[in-house]
């Protein structure tokens, strides 16, 4: 295939610039070209959310997105979010109130609910439900996940007031 | 008060942390230098002749190193069956060849019958696609009765017919169960169908082969629950490699729920491929070749009779179900509508007589075989619906009717007219605390609010019983299973004090990395972190059985248990020459020996170091070192217990059921960690919410899969589930094992489904609907109703 297109981005603050085929979905490209592993491939109907990424600043399932697309942009994915040795306070929440079991959907899971608690700080149950609804866990029945939100919700409020 | 460390804490998992920051290494992010990728090619009918496949122009495409069909694989064996079930003659089931591709016919659609390996994922993918298979659709046999009609299309036709086996049991008391259902005074019948469910752990399945010709090695990285099964079935069934020469790793697996057990063709395929191409071969399932490869679940169609006298005490069960097998055995298919079904249909009740037939039959499907429960889902399932139906016939309130019927707590160990002796339970204390945490007395007031908002409300209870701790290997041995199941661990203690404890279980979301070491922790009075699990590696750790079953901490921690008890008993030796002191006089507690009346001791570390560098040591008497591994098997299955409620909101215009609330009390014996412990169940009653209300796996009469994608398979999502209110309060620990546990890995979706059902019939009690069938979609309870209205 010579048709290769060019393509630049940003991802996890880093630029990246390499040329791709046209066909080539966003998740492949951060999975095989640049080793960024965190991001999972769970279905291809873009129903689950454990490839899901943060496009400039939206929430995005980069299984059904071609690197063309996001040509030009900046994407985060878990391996930004935060580290093991400075946790965000949804991946310290997820541990303490056992948010996770196999880990598989996880790193969706938490990329996902940073952009839930930017869109509604304060969150209810509900919220929390319908928001995450594009997730899909297996493992633990949402009802720790759900926690997991509630008190990272939280201790973000809290952090940032006392900042203010 | 709760305890900070140890067995009975609830210690944050250490895995986590490689989780949440996206470092955990699963079998997709294993890439070995200069591999190459496979894409199978899989049937698009549910049954057909092969005429042939030209693989000319595929094998000639961009990138492709070759394309694989079965004449590659003659002189291979077939993907092996794990247990034989003998039928009530006396027969052995039938078992039909399932080659690594399809040979002559393809059977259900997914059914592989070539390969494209090629030097890119997108060339293997395009070469497919050139493949030119002519295949004559032949007519296809979905549903089980007309599988076993005469004259019907045989799915194998070596075979004398599509019924694999028909089982009996207990064969011997078929008269006397059938006399006393004739004679009773009140007979309950049920027909029901427990549906067929698609385990979907997040994760698809993944193979990676590597062969190295120079040390004639072969590595097989694969998403599985239980690496030395597929090392032992594979080597020695498919590919006659022998175990020092094959190594077989699991690395960090997302979920499996049953379906990551079974060995598949695709691991097979990916480690004989590696050898033919001197290249490693890696495959990659995609969600859609998931439905239509991995085993699916369930799929029984049951009759079940229970007989009553006056007062509602339970006299004789007869069931009769059919079993659908798929088109051919998968590993441990056969055992789980027999003994993993029939041996728990006395449930948590003194039933005197019990007779269980069980037809298993062969269908133009996918595979059938365990899936979270397996057969004991589909065992209480039928018992709870057929009690709750019996009590609305009788009069008698549902609780009351199974506390009538219960076995109580000084009559254990009880001896089940199916073949299973419970060792402990005490069944009224988890209805006291069900009855208490789903706040029974309160429930009239909520229907009432509920009533006000146009809504029927139900209240539903089940209380179930399962074995688990899977499983005395003579026992099984009897019973057809063509391995033991035991289980192992080593415990290696290193020179400065650290532990490595090796075990052949496996963790795919149960979090054995910490409780285990909790146990171990305990056990030795030292630091959690002073001691690592290590698991998933055939190369590193001693052949083991893996993780099913509900069996790691009841089996793989009582081996665990032995091989520390086996450490403290060797390093009591090294403390006493250490000390100068008797070795009866040695005492071990805290991490410190001590010698009791006086005030010497060592420490733990001391003692771990005299051991590898014995330039004091008592060499005339142990041997250096401190490493020890134990083979634990187990004496009997152990059996936790449970009581679980649902409360349902139904709206009477569209049927849609809401599942608003949903409690269990269950008995898991001691509790290791109880946050781990919680999380299990929490996940198993989301999988039983999903059977109940959404998920249906549905093929048309054609055998096209209807439900192969999230688009047409419900899945559950964070809004259709409540928040759950468990406890595990009620402990009868287990008599027979070490640690008194009895396992929690299956037990939500094992009690959950019935309570759903029992909750949702509540509602619709005005109705007079005896029963729905899972999934209870808005389409089912709105049809019932409308039934049930004008009279139909």
């Amino acid at each position: 295939m010579s048709n290769k297109m060019h393509i630049k981005m940003n991802v996890n603050g880093k630029d990246e610039e390499f040329l791709a085929e046209p066909r080539e979905l966003l998740i492949y490209t951060l999975r095989e070209r640049l080793n960024i592993t965190g991001p999972h491939i769970g279905c291809d109907t873009s129903h689950c959310g454990a490839c899901t990424v943060t496009i400039d600043g939206k929430s995005v399932k980069a299984c059904t997105m071609f690197v063309a697309q996001a040509s030009g942009s900046s994407v985060t994915t878990i391996e930004g979010i935060g580290t093991p040795d400075s946790l965000h306070p949804l991946q310290e929440a997820f541990k303490e109130h056992h948010g996770l079991q196999c880990g598989y959907c996880t790193p969706g899971m938490i990329t996902r609910a940073t952009k839930l608690l930017e869109e509604n700080p304060n969150p209810t149950e509900e919220d929390i439900r319908f928001g995450m609804a594009g997730n899909i866990c297996r493992c633990t029945g949402y009802q720790n996940i759900v926690k997991s939100i509630q008190a990272a919700a939280v201790e973000m409020s809290s952090a940032k007031e006392a900042a203010e | 008060m709760p305890k900070d460390s140890g067995i009975g804490a609830s210690s944050k998992r250490r895995e986590d942390l490689r989780f949440l920051t996206g470092n955990g290494k699963y079998t997709d992010d294993v890439n070995v230098a200069g591999q190459s990728h496979a894409v199978f090619v899989r049937s698009d009918l549910a049954h057909g002749r092969i005429e042939s496949i030209d693989v000319t122009e595929a094998e000639a495409a961009p990138g492709v190193l070759k394309v694989f069909t079965a004449k590659d694989f003659e002189g291979v064996g077939g993907v092996p069956c794990g247990w034989c079930v003998t039928d009530k003659h006396g027969e052995p089931m039938q078992e039909p060849k399932h080659p690594v591709l399809a040979e002559g016919k393809v059977r259900h659609v997914g059914d592989p019958y070539a390969v494209v390996v090629a030097e890119t994922l997108d060339q293997a993918r395009n070469a497919a696609e050139l493949i030119d298979a002519d295949i004559t659709e032949l007519p296809a046999v979905v549903n089980m009765k007309d599988a076993l009609k005469d004259g019907a299309t045989k799915v194998h036709d070596d075979l004398t017919s599509n019924l694999c086996y028909d089982w009996g049991f207990v064969e011997e008391n078929k008269g006397a169960v059938d006399e006393a259902i004739r004679n009773a005074h009140h007979v309950t019948t049920l027909e029901l169908v427990n549906n067929r469910l698609i385990a979907n752990p997040m994760e698809p399945r993944v193979a990676v082969g590597e062969y190295d010709p120079w040390k004639d090695e072969h590595t097989l990285w694969t998403t599985s629950q239980n690496p030395h099964v597929i090392r032992l079935l594979m080597g020695a069934f498919v590919l006659g490699i022998p175990e020092h020469k094959l190594r077989v790793i699991a690395p960090d697996v997302g979920g499996g729920f049953g379906t990551k057990i079974f060995h598949y063709a695709e691991e097979a395929f990916c480690t004989f491929a590696a050898k033919a191409l001197k290249r490693p071969v890696k495959w990659t399932c995609t969600r859609s070749e998931a439905f239509m490869s991995d085993a699916h679940g369930r799929d029984h169609v049951s009759k079940i009779e229970l007989a009553m006298d006056e007062s509602g005490k339970f006299l004789a069960l007869r069931t009769d179900t059919y079993a659908n097998m798929g088109a051919y055995l998968s590993t441990f298919a056969p055992s789980v509508p027999t003994w993993l079904h029939g041996t728990l249909m006395a449930g948590n009740y003194i039933t005197p007589l019990i007779y269980v037939n069980v037809k298993a039959v062969f269908t133009n499907t996918v595979p059938v075989d365990a899936y979270r429960g397996a057969g004991r889902p589909e065992a209480t399932y039928q018992l709870e619906r057929v009690v709750d139906k019996a009590a609305r016939e009788m009069g008698i309130d549902p609780v009351e009717l199974r506390r009538r019927n219960f076995i109580n707590k000084d009559q254990f160990p009880y001896d089940t007219p199916v073949a299973v002796t419970y060792d402990t339970g005490d069944y009224h204390a988890t209805m006291d605390k069900l009855l208490e945490i789903s706040d029974r007395d309160g429930f009239a007031a909520r229907k009432a609010e509920s009533a006000a908002r146009g809504k029927l409300r139900g209240y539903g209870v089940a209380h179930y019983i399962e074995a688990c701790g899977i499983a005395p290997s003579n026992l099984v041995g009897q019973l057809g299973a063509r391995a033991g199941l035991y289980e192992s661990a080593t415990v290696r203690v290193n020179a400065t004090g650290s532990i490595s404890v090796m075990t052949g279980s496996h963790s795919h979301g149960q979090g054995h990395e910490t409780s285990f070491a909790q146990v171990v922790a305990d056990m030795l009075g030292i630091p959690e972190e002073q001691i690592d699990i290590i698991h998933g590696d055939t190369a590193r750790t001693p052949m083991g059985m893996g993780t099913y079953g509900s069996r790691s901490i009841a089996v793989g921690g009582s081996a665990m248990v032995r091989a520390t008890e086996k450490i403290i008993a060797k390093a009591k030796k090294i403390a006493s020459h250490l000390m100068e002191a008797s070795e009866s006089d040695v005492e071990f507690a805290n991490g410190q020996f001590t010698v009791a009346g006086t005030d010497k001791s060592v420490a733990w570390g001391d003692v771990c170091l005299a051991a590898y560098v014995p330039h004091n040591y008592p060499l005339e008497d142990i041997e250096p070192g401190l490493e020890e591994t134990s083979f634990y098997d187990p004496a009997n299955f152990t059996y936790p217990s449970g009581g679980y409620c649902c409360e349902v909101e139904v709206d009477p215009d569209t049927g849609k059921v809401d599942v608003v609330a949903f409690s269990a009390a269950d008995d898991f014996g001691n509790v290791i960690n109880p946050m781990i412990v919680e999380g299990q169940v929490h996940g198993g009653v989301a999988q039983g919410i999903g059977q109940a209300v959404l998920e249906n796996c549905v093929y048309d009469e054609n055998g096209q899969l209807l439900t192969g994608s999230y688009m047409d398979y419900a899945m559950p999502r964070a809004y259709d589930v409540p928040m759950f209110t468990v406890d595990h309060s009620c402990q009868t620990p287990c008599t027979h094992n070490p640690l008194g546990v009895k396992g929690c890995g299956e037990a939500g979706a094992i009690g959950s489904p019935p309570a759903i059902v029992n909750a949702v019939l509540d509602a619709l009690n005005d109705f007079g609907i005896d029963h729905i069938d899972m999934p209870l979609s808005p389409q089912r309870v709105w049809a019932a109703m409308q039934d049930a209205k004008s009279g139909a």
